[in-house]
């Protein structure tokens, strides 16, 4: 079940001069979410933003009909969107696409990675967050340009051990995530969210690791529920929609590696 | 409260609302948000003989109040879509109108005779003006005896409602409407996205693999208008207009410019339940006007 309805904005947080998380209250109950989900987001504060904005869902608790959405201020729409005053209302519809494909077990030496970059840590949020109450003990690699671009580090060590890299080597191991140590031990399951170059490095990591392979693709969309057919990705069983089909692909699923 | 039926060949539709091919998918998309059974019917993805994988992406880009799109016909052809779509959406209470495409009068005749046998689908709607397509598409509707050599080959084959979609990009579409109405079609609907193109100054590049596109949205709206009253003056058959309808208001302008039904496109893109409201605000503007049936002001100006 979808929903399109407004949310009141009842928190807007300042996280760097580009991030903000947006906390959103729904007039109507909240639908089931999962992790890798993402919401069409309406900025009616920008005249120059005429499409809805698909915005990865960081968090849902249905008991206070509250989601939270991580936001990077990309253009005029996002800014819209970060700039808007609390308490006022937003229109949303969510949640949108499949989730991520949860591994039913894990052991202490072999623990899902999370890797994320950028906004792309949204949704491993949501996910490590599903991971723990299911019983699984996910670990985290992040990376950033520098330290002050890495979002919410509190509540990623609140979930799993975190790995961290920055391009400027501020924190953590110098360097992209693909060159952290983490990626030379042996692995299972890979989840990852971040720069289309990033999560390609990824994939082509974990094929080398053996590691199955989960990312989630952000292609520009129209509709966001499969009817415009404007956000395709070419799988093994030609073009799909991202948005119906994803944004969560296996790997398997994707051309990237042939 | 008024009443808003028209008819469209022998189709009679409970209302004008119709909704754009390619922009409500098959319907059930948006289920969650929209009481099929409400509207007056739904015209579904352009289908083909064929399956068709559609351009590469991107295929989309936004614009000022609008967006391009450079899909190309992505369906998986009309076999799949009798076998598959068809028996979960026929029983939905709405008119379902099939969008026809091809890259020959074959091709479209083939199709046509394809749904012709089922008893859900009482009017297809030839797009003989899609920009996307490398064969075909808008060739035909850029020529009057393009449009007239599908719409006749088709006119055989057909003998439920026919519709023609038209291009705008012509120097004059009232011809091509005369071509199609001269063929035997029952009712012309246009616009169908004006030709466009956006470059992405950072990288240098089109923003469309395709490099153009067709334009859509509220943009496209005044051009739209202007065509349908130029078109509702000269055919006698009933035109369907449609081109960046977003609310009543909108739709009004197109009833009063001379269309006798309507259809919702990109809107559907902003506001899933964009039909509905259009409906709604419809029935409040007779109600407010005092308009006892709908076709009081169909083509009034």
């Amino acid at each position: 079940m979808k929903i399109c309805t407004d949310f009141r904005l009842t928190e807007s947080r300042h996280l760097s001069p580009v991030y903000g998380l947006l906390t959103l209250q729904s007039e109507k109950p909240l639908p089931e979410i999962h992790a890798g989900q993402f919401a069409q987001v309406r900025a009616d504060g920008s005249k120059t933003t005429f499409l809805r904005r698909p915005i990865s869902i960081c968090s849902a608790d249905p008991e206070t009909r509250t989601i939270r959405l991580l936001i990077r201020r990309a253009g005029d729409g996002t800014a819209a969107l970060l700039d808007t005053p609390v308490g006022h209302l937003i229109n949303i519809m969510l949640p949108l696409g499949r989730p991520f494909d949860i591994p039913a077990t894990d052991s202490a030496t072999d623990r899902p990675l999370l890797i994320g970059g950028g906004v792309g840590v949204a949704p491993l949020l949501f996910l490590g967050r599903e991971m723990r109450q299911a019983g699984l003990n996910p670990e985290f690699l992040i990376g950033a340009r520098s330290a002050s671009d890495l979002l919410l580090l509190d509540e990623f060590k609140a979930l799993g051990d975190v790995n961290i890299t920055t391009d400027d080597g501020s924190l953590g191991h110098r360097g992209v995530v693909t060159a952290h140590p983490r990626l030379q031990r042996p692995v299972s399951h890979i989840f990852c969210c971040g720069p289309a170059p990033m999560m390609k490095a990824v994939a082509a990591a974990a094929a080398k690791l053996g590691a199955s392979c989960q990312v989630s693709l952000e292609n520009m969309m129209a509709c966001g529920i499969g009817a415009c057919l404007c956000c395709v990705e070419k799988t093994v069983r030609g073009n799909v929609c991202v948005c119906t089909e994803g944004p969560v692909f296996n790997i398997n699923q994707l051309t990237w590696l042939d | 409260m008024a009443r808003l039926s028209v008819n469209i060949g022998s189709l009679q539709l409970k209302n004008p609302v119709l909704t754009a091919s390619g922009t409500f998918g098959y319907g059930e998309e948006f289920a969650d948000f929209v009481d099929l059974s409400r509207l007056g019917g739904f015209v579904v993805k352009g289908t083909t003989l064929h399956s068709r994988e559609g351009n590469d992406y991107p295929r989309m880009a936004e614009t000022p109040s609008g967006m391009l799109n450079a899909v190309g016909l992505q369906n998986k052809g009309v076999g799949y879509f009798i076998d598959n779509i068809y028996p979960r959406i026929k029983d939905c209470g709405s008119e379902i109108i099939v969008n026809v495409s091809g890259a020959s009068p074959a091709d479209y005749v083939a199709v046509a005779e394809r749904l012709a046998p089922l008893q859900g689908i009482r009017a297809i709607e030839l797009n003989i003006s899609c920009p996307n397509v490398k064969q075909g598409g808008m060739a035909f509707g850029t020529t009057c005896a393009g449009a007239a050599s599908v719409v006749s080959a088709v006119r055989r084959a057909w003998e439920k409602t026919l519709i023609v979609k038209l291009s705008p990009n012509v120097t004059d579409i009232v011809e091509i409407a005369r071509a199609a109405e001269d063929e035997g079609a029952d009712s012309v609907s246009l616009i169908n996205t004006l030709m466009g193109m956006a470059v992405d100054v950072e990288r240098r590049r089109p923003m469309l693999s395709t490099i153009t596109g067709g334009l859509s949205g509220p943009a496209v709206r005044p051009v739209a208008v202007r065509m349908v009253w130029q078109v509702a003056k000269a055919v006698k058959i009933p035109v369907i207009g449609l081109g960046g309808i977003t609310c009543g208001r909108d739709a009004l302008e197109f009833l009063m410019a001379g269309a006798t039904a309507v259809q919702i496109g990109t809107a559907n893109f902003l506001d899933p339940a964009a039909t509905m409201r259009v409906i709604d605000e419809i029935e409040d503007y007779c109600t407010r006007h005092k308009i006892s049936d709908i076709r009081e002001i169909i083509g009034i100006i």
